[in-house]
């Protein structure tokens, strides 16, 4: 008799809220008014990051008897086509742009990956004289402000006679004073008594940072990755400045030229930035826990 | 026992710990630290890209103060740095405040707002050249709803705007994730007792978010005068690269890039320039902590 009594209530209390029964993080419910708000505000700033690409690509869809300046917009294409695409590619070397782009990137990323984390390792766990000083180094060139030394890169560059190549493009950023920082306090938060274990058993060096002291710092070593990835695939500036001839140009610069050119066709510009943007948003919807994660990570970085 | 083992393992082949630092050490030295040393030399030289050049001692800076170019490219850095800055550290503020609360979907919202920061300025700069051109999406709206047409990018100060809208809308995301870290870890506390006394949001915002953010808000001010006082290329990109009208839009990155570069470049007085900039940068960052320290006192 007790225990129907208990059981009773349970049902009724599983009907009793009928409207969405949605908590905030701390498990409090939220009014129905205010969630309406908040997706009201959600959906307009959606609109307003997301949309501007949306319309890019509907641009980059739509024929060349479609009109593209009619007032009130389209959004969408009536008849969406690949011509456009076609057309970049007769217009400028866009493929080849984009393999060099990707050369650069992939150099970048392995060259920081493996750079920071050597550095990384043996600012954290070696001892040696001049440590401090090795540390100090690379703190000071994390603070100089690129955009203040490229004229001075670009000439350092023509004296090693690296102007107008991709290794000219990569190598000022190859090891980047940030990720041998960040790599640094990997090491750092990691326990020294596995090492030291590892060492009894007799593992040199090498054996230690391959084997122990690295993969325990794979999520680090991600970030870097994709930052480096990132930071190479997007750069402007440098590679506008140490790349003169048009068929080493990486994409960025690539686009640019095409504006500067063909500035009076926005169906060839937008193709163009979206065979630019695709990948990195491919790569960004894979990988986002690490892009979040750099950021936190890489926030002192100007 | 113990510490003999660490000892032990602290000692190694002396050669192997510079090994481990020389790729790094090479490159920080000899493409960071070295160009960094010779801009501050060549600032006293009159170097071109393809003559070594003879120390002149202050005539660059003489030359700059009567460089009308460069008085425009700092009036603009520093109107960059006055527009961009309170922008970005408040609205991403409140965006955070927005995504905060795990409801359906946010996941994907949060996402969402960071694509931005993950395309290429180039990408973003031409994205808005034809969004806010003469005849693009923006002036069809403006248009369709009987505002008329705008010329973003043909007025000097419109275009300069734009180019701070299109910073601050590239830069929304990024700040907006460092925001979310720092508000998980505001006590829930904190809002419950303001809640029972009464306060609205407005005023919970203003005097439990705010105060329990502000070292964050300090940190995304600091980081973003940096970045504003340093910007080339969404005006590049918007103004073309003689700086919009009369190269009236020209930024100072822009001058050093467009006086340094080429076979004339003018490697003494762009470095001159840099200088500038550097000094500004150190000041804006000092200043930023300064007012930190002060409120905090």
């Amino acid at each position: 008799m007790s225990v129907t009594e208990k059981v009773r209530p349970t049902p009724a209390e599983r009907v009793a809220p009928r409207e969405p029964r949605v908590t905030d993080e701390h498990g409090r419910r939220v009014r129905v008014w205010e969630l309406a708000l908040r997706y009201l505000l959600l959906l307009a700033v959606l609109a307003l990051t997301v949309g501007p690409f949306l319309w890019q690509l509907s641009t980059s869809l739509k024929g060349p008897t479609e009109d593209i300046f009619s007032s009130p917009p389209k959004f969408l294409p009536g008849d969406p086509t690949l011509h456009n695409y076609e057309r970049v590619a007769e217009t400028i070397p866009v493929w080849d742009y984009a393999l060099n782009s990707l050369k650069v990137a992939t150099a970048n990323v392995v060259t920081n990956c493996v750079g920071a984390a050597l550095a990384g390792y043996a600012l954290a766990r070696l001892r040696y004289r001049g440590r401090k000083v090795a540390t100090l180094v690379f703190i000071l060139a994390m603070l100089v402000p690129v955009e203040g030394i490229i004229i001075a890169q670009f000439t350092t560059m023509r004296e090693l006679g690296l102007n107008n190549t991709l290794i000219g493009v990569v190598l000022p950023g190859c090891i980047s004073a940030l990720n041998v920082l960040l790599m640094r306090n990997a090491f750092l938060n990691l326990p020294y008594e596995i090492e030291e274990a590892a060492y009894v058993d007799g593992a040199n060096v090498w054996q230690r940072f391959l084997r122990i002291a690295l993969p325990s710092v794979k999520g680090t070593l991600a970030v870097v990755a994709i930052f480096a990835f990132m930071g190479a695939w997007d750069d402007f500036l440098w590679p506008l400045i140490v790349l003169s001839d048009p068929s080493k140009f990486t994409l960025t610069i690539g686009l640019n030229y095409l504006h500067g050119t063909f500035a009076n066709d926005e169906r060839l510009v937008a193709a163009g930035t979206i065979i630019a943007v695709a990948p990195l948003i491919a790569l960004f919807a894979c990988l986002q826990r690490y892009f979040f994660r750099g950021v936190g990570e890489g926030a002192v970085k100007g | 026992m113990a510490l003999s083992t660490v000892s032990r393992v602290r000692r190694q082949l002396p050669t192997s710990p510079w090994l481990f630092a020389a790729p790094g050490l090479l490159i920080t030295g000899a493409f960071i630290l070295y160009p960094f040393l010779s801009t501050l030399v060549n600032a006293f030289t009159d170097r071109r890209t393809l003559i070594p050049g003879e120390f002149v001692g202050l005539a660059n800076f003489r030359e700059l103060l009567n460089d009308d170019m460069f008085w425009i490219g700092l009036r603009n850095s520093t109107l960059y740095v006055l527009g961009v800055v309170p922008a970005l550290v408040v609205l991403p503020l409140l965006l955070a405040l927005l995504v905060q609360k795990n409801i359906p979907g946010i996941t994907f919202f949060r996402s969402a707002f960071y694509t931005p920061v993950v395309a290429s300025i180039v990408v973003v700069g031409l994205i808005w050249v034809w969004l806010l051109d003469e005849r693009g999406l923006v002036n069809s709206l403006l248009e369709t709803i009987g505002v008329g047409r705008v010329g973003f990018l043909s007025d000097q100060w419109l275009l300069l705007l734009s180019a701070m809208a299109v910073t601050v809308w590239k830069g929304l995301g990024y700040y907006m994730i460092i925001y979310l870290a720092a508000l998980a870890n505001v006590p829930r506390e904190l809002h419950e007792a303001a809640a029972v006394d009464g306060a609205g949001a407005i005023r919970r915002f203003l005097t439990v978010t705010v105060p329990a953010v502000r070292s964050t808000m300090v940190l995304v001010g600091a980081l973003s005068s940096v970045a504003a006082f340093k910007v080339f290329s969404e005006v590049y990109l918007m103004a073309g690269p003689s700086g919009g009208p009369a190269g009236e839009d020209t930024t100072l990155v822009m001058l050093v890039q467009r006086t340094g570069t080429g076979l004339t470049g003018r490697v003494g007085y762009a470095s001159a320039i840099s200088v500038v900039v550097f000094v500004v940068t150190v000041a804006l960052m000092l200043l930023v902590l300064r007012a930190d320290r002060r409120e905090e006192s």
